[in-house]
């Protein structure tokens, strides 16, 4: 019943060593396991054989935290659409199936090892001003500036991004167009987010190029990869707002 | 890249309204080909309003293409180390192809098409002759091939044009919201438009409405 | 005096010293104007650490980095924003009353004290309903796209133990958008200066020196180095520790090290066996599991519970006539129905597989079923309220719960227990505070739902900043840290990872947290007795011992070493899971989250035994086993009753 398969995964020591492909065979996979549940099960046979386990980032194994994330045969969180690396199960496989398996590959995400990259460039385009400057305490009543049910939904679409890196390990151009705009157009949509929007457009679109990511050319693998299909609008949208803050 | 293609694709619909006139038999066409050379006239001397154009032209051509290598090598620094598997298209691949290789295979185009069409260099007819006659010649039905290759870089600027299109209404930021879906029907359409007009002459020529 | 049979001793009695006396509803003001000041400009030269960045870590970072201390916040992930609280789905409570439903403060107050089955300090739970209204304007001013009505206002809805509608949501991920709320504004103190961030740190032991906490050992989870950092305060945000189960719906990550570690360095651990068993998941599919997926409590507002008739119905559930369907929540609870708290619910759906008439792998499951609901609301308006939830159900389980009902079972949640804290939330070590999940404070032995999140977010935006402010006004009284104090602690530390590499043996660290779960659920999990937790507290030691003699951890203490955290963390679950359950033992009454078999009424319903346990058990750490320490628990405006949601 379960499936055999042959895993190339990238091993990589550390942020100097050079890196390689090696090639595992994982035996009597069961269909409902998850892909990273596939992969414990090989980490445990490789400690048990004396050899280093695969190292790789997860926390929530619930499709939110975003902290996981491998390209699978070439596609960043594998072929299943609008599913994080965890969400992914083997019945997606066939028995004999071989399954390539790579960290994002981005300057701004260096790899610290194996699968897992270090991904502190979202961070700091977020401190650029993916923010509503507002002191615990100040608030005024949460009715008092009524919102349109579209505003506030298209908000909340753009405002599920999970910061996986996906949309630029798919990129052609190793962009991060999407994350960044996703923040913009999320705060950028709400009364809340008026005051600071231009100044927040110009300043996290800024960082994003500071940061080492390439350019845009809206061919709509990022959004196309999303695990929560953040609509390649949004990127009109930083783009407007960029536009207009920068005149 | 955004306004340089916006100046080409002003240019390509100009062009292709120029290019109808073909319809209306040799002489409309070749008064057509000399009014752009006489525009403003007598204000503004013989072919000055033409050159500046064509300075225009050149110059957008040039920024497009210097825009396409900048942001081509800004992606290869972003991605200095590439993926073993080879990369899948989630998004039919298609805008990526179609932008780079379409761009290159569309400037070999170009300047086959200026040396047919302007210079004469590669036309049967030559420099001499009148443009209509270099257009009839260029698209002899012995000359097959040449139609072919015609149709196959109308084909290609299509394509081109209808990604190009929208992606400068994404990156002027006016995709957004509710226009989205218009805009990017919009660019399929003028896409679709500029190809029948500029593939309608040639054909025409093949199957002999224009002699 | 001590109690050799369960094997701890009984120490003095303690009590929280830190709640005003007077009216309920005047305390928090009191506490608030009592509270000492520190001067701005002293602010800058005053560190404190904040550990842990879920609601709880991350809003109380912010909001001390934006009063002008000098903050330093570390968390084991690689960013702030991917903190467990991240994944809670359905929603935060609030008195609003924006529906005009008869809510109110002292409403809330009254559910929050009856759901956790009068457990829980009153002044505590009368602050946080207070505080409640507050946190909803803040995190709609800080722009959390909230659900919203036609109208452009809020929209609520209601949740387990609640006869109101005051759970405020955004879609399934409100966790995720409260969250990413605190990041945000974590990420604007960390551009300003404010606060330092420390990702990918896991704090491995606590400074005490003075007396007064004074700092971490964390170990640098990239290069495997081992900082100390100073500070005049530490703030403990590093949530609940369910993990001890290895199945649970906790991240992968969690774990108990911070707490136990405290523990150890004089924090008082209370009520360890209060573990909320949550009614909701999906249940496991095989040895393999790694972890358990809930679906949010939400979906009992719309969906139907309910198992075959008879026992071992093998048929499809298309296939059972409604009147070969027992939809036991609503038989048994006319009242609240499937909207039931979650211990009742969990326990509802463990009797009936127990019956034998559980359906799915090993009979393990009860349905879940909104085919009525699909037929009321039609199909868009339900994948409208719950159409993320059915797709992350569909995706892990291969089937459409469109088509064919949910299967659900009960697991591991939330742990009600934590170090213990008085009013302003500081442990029994001075200066060491302890917010969110990890402390003990609101939520007595059962937390209701969408309380999580109103609990993590009160302590940090607005109960902490006041009162650790209190305590940091004496600042210049604290002394230098003695360095012995620290080379110390740093020694424990990498004393303990050189053991585990040094092992070598021959399973691992994995397999035993693995084993240990087992255990745990089996003997200390949504049914206790006497016996099974004294089977339990004869294999936990056996199985502790035989995991450091046999345990594999391989590589190296440099660099990123994820095998060698895993075993940090399984050694101090061994530890804390025998706490829990001696506590489990001693407390043979039933209540909320702890359900003794020897204590029900004829209805099989838990038993309290408020005479002999209407208090805190607050355990401290000792080499020789625990002590016990009693807060008694009066109760001036919630009279204590048998709670009935019949």
């Amino acid at each position: 019943m379960g499936m055999n398969l042959t895993l190339k995964v990238w091993r990589q020591n550390g942020p100097s060593d050079e890196g390689r492909m090696v090639t595992y065979k994982v035996e009597d996979v069961s269909p409902d396991m998850s892909f990273l549940e596939m992969l414990d099960v090989l980490n445990e046979r490789l400690i048990l054989e004396g050899d280093d386990p695969v190292a790789f980032d997860h926390d929530c194994r619930e499709g939110i935290c975003g902290m996981c994330g491998m390209v699978i045969n070439g596609v960043a969180h594998g072929e299943q659409r609008a599913t994080t690396t965890c969400q992914l199960h083997m019945r997606h496989f066939k028995d004999g199936d071989e399954v390539t398996i790579e960290p994002w590959r981005a300057a701004p995400f260096p790899v610290v090892k194996d699968l897992v990259v270090d991904r502190s460039s979202f961070d700091r385009i977020i401190q650029a001003g993916g923010f509503i400057s507002v002191p615990a305490g100040s608030a005024p009543d949460a009715h008092s500036v009524p919102v349109k049910k579209e505003d506030a939904d298209a908000a909340f679409d753009a405002a599920t991004c999970i910061g996986c890196g996906a949309c630029v390990a798919a990129c052609p151009n190793g962009s991060a167009s999407l994350f960044t705009a996703a923040k913009i157009t999320h705060l950028g949509l709400l009364p809340q987010g008026q005051p600071e929007r231009d100044s927040r457009a110009k300043a996290m679109v800024e960082q994003m190029d500071l940061e080492g990511f390439g350019g845009c050319t809206n061919t709509g693998e990022c959004t196309a990869v999303c695990p929560k299909g953040i609509p390649l609008d949004t990127i009109a949208r930083m783009n407007a707002d960029y536009l207009k803050a920068s005149k | 890249m955004a306004v340089t293609g916006a100046i080409l694709v002003l240019f390509l619909l100009g062009h292709m309204v120029g290019n109808l006139k073909a319809f209306f038999g040799g002489d409309a066409f070749n008064h057509y080909a000399e009014w752009l050379r006489t525009m403003g006239s007598p204000a503004v001397p013989y072919r000055v309003l033409l050159t500046v154009v064509e300075i225009v032209l050149v110059v957008a051509v040039v920024l497009h293409m210097w825009s396409a290598v900048s942001l081509a090598r800004r992606a290869s620094q972003a991605r200095p180390v590439k993926y073993a598997a080879k990369r899948k298209s989630q998004a039919n691949g298609y805008a990526t192809h179609t932008m780079r290789y379409g761009g290159v295979i569309i400037l070999l185009f170009v300047i086959w098409h200026l040396l047919d069409m302007t210079f004469g260099t590669v036309n049967p007819k030559g420099f001499d002759a009148a443009p209509y006659d270099r257009l009839v010649a260029g698209f002899d039905p012995s000359r097959w091939w040449v139609t072919l290759f015609y149709v196959v870089a109308m084909i290609m600027v299509g394509l081109h044009l209808r990604h190009g299109l929208w992606s400068a209404f994404q990156t002027l930021g006016l995709a957004s919201g509710r226009s989205y879906g218009k805009l990017k029907a919009a660019a399929a359409l003028v896409s679709l438009v500029l190809v029948v007009g500029f593939l309608s002459v040639p054909v025409g020529v093949m199957i002999g409405v224009i002699k | 005096m001590s109690d050799q049979t369960h094997g701890y001793k009984v120490g003095e009695p303690i009590r929280d010293t830190k709640a005003p006396e007077g009216p309920i509803e005047d305390r928090w003001d009191k506490r608030r104007f009592s509270a000492k000041l520190v001067n701005p400009a002293n602010k800058r030269k005053i560190n404190v650490i904040v550990v842990g960045t879920g609601l709880a870590g991350g809003s109380a970072a912010a909001t001390l980095g934006e009063l002008g201390y000098k903050v330093k916040s570390f968390c084991y992930q690689d960013t702030p924003r991917r903190a467990h609280s991240i994944a809670a789905q359905g929603g935060i409570n609030a008195a609003k009353n924006y529906r005009g439903d008869g809510d109110s403060v002292y409403r809330l107050f009254y559910d929050t004290v009856k759901g956790g089955d009068f457990r829980a300090r009153e002044s505590n739970v009368y602050r946080l309903a207070q505080v409640s209204v507050n946190i909803i304007d803040q995190a709609v001013a800080q722009g959390v796209p909230f659900a919203r009505e036609y109208g452009g206002l809020l929209d609520t809805r209601s949740f387990g133990g609640a006869q109101v509608s005051r759970t405020f949501y955004a879609r399934g991920q409100t966790g995720q958008q409260l969250l990413l709320g605190a990041y945000s504004a974590l990420e604007r103190q960390i551009a300003a200066g404010t606060v330092e961030m420390h990702t990918r740190h896991e704090m491995l032991d606590l400074v005490v020196s003075g007396g007064r906490a004074r700092g971490v050992i964390v170990r640098d989870m990239v290069t495997g180095e081992i900082e100390t950092h100073l500070a005049d305060a530490v703030v403990l945000a590093t949530g609940g520790y369910g993990n001890v189960f290895f199945l649970s719906t906790n991240a992968k990550g969690c774990n108990t090290t911070a707490i136990w570690r405290a523990h150890q360095r004089g924090a008082m651990f209370a009520n360890p066996c209060y573990t909320q068993i949550h009614p909701t998941c999906i249940p496991v599919s095989g040895d393999y599991q790694s972890k358990l997926t809930l679906m949010s409590e939400s979906l009992r507002n719309d969906g139907r519970v309910w198992v075959p008739l008879a026992k071992g119905d093998a048929r499809k559930p298309a296939e059972i006539p409604e009147d070969e369907r027992d939809y036991y929540l609503e038989r048994i609870y006319p009242a609240f129905g499937n909207l039931v708290p979650r211990d009742i619910a969990s326990r509802a759906a463990k009797n009936v597989c127990d019956e034998g008439r559980g359906v799915g792998p090993g009979g393990l499951g009860v349905y879940l079923d909104f085919a009525d609901a699909i037929a009321r609301l039609g199909r868009d308006a339900v994948e409208k309220k719950y159409g993320n939830l059915f797709e992350m159900y569909e995706r892990i389980t291969g089937e459409n719960p469109y088509e064919t009902p949910m299967r659900i079972y009960p697991a591991v949640h939330y742990t009600m227990g934590g170090l213990w804290v008085d009013y302003d939330l500081q442990s029994t070590i001075p200066g060491l505070f302890v917010v969110g999940e990890a402390n003990f404070s609101d939520h007595g032995a059962n937390r209701l739902g969408a309380s999580a999140l109103m609990q993590g977010l009160a302590d940090g935006y607005f109960v902490l900043p006041t009162t650790v402010g209190d305590y940091l006004a004496d600042v210049k009284s604290f002394g230098d840290v003695d360095p012995a104090d620290v080379e110390q602690a740093r020694e424990a530390v990498q004393q303990k990872i050189d053991k585990l590499l040094s092992v070598n043996g021959t399973r691992t660290a994995d397999s035993y947290h693995r084993e240990l779960g087992k255990v745990m659920w089996d003997y200390c999990g949504m049914e206790r007795t006497e016996e099974s937790l004294r089977k339990a507290l004869e294999r936990i030691p056996e199985l502790r011992e035989e995991f450091w003699n046999n345990v594999k951890v391989p590589g190296d203490p440099e660099g990123l070493n994820q095998a060698l955290e895993r075993a940090g963390r399984v050694a101090d679950f061994f530890d804390l899971a025998e706490l829990m359950c001696i506590d489990a033992l001693h407390r043979t009454e039933s209540c909320g989250g702890h359900f003794r078999a020897e204590s029900q009424d004829a209805d099989g319903e838990a038993l309290r035994d408020d005479e002999n346990f209407a208090y805190v058990a607050a355990w401290e750490w000792g080499p020789d086993g625990p002590t016990l320490h009693k807060e008694a628990l009066e109760y001036e405006y919630v009279k204590m009753t048998q709670r009935s949601y019949k």
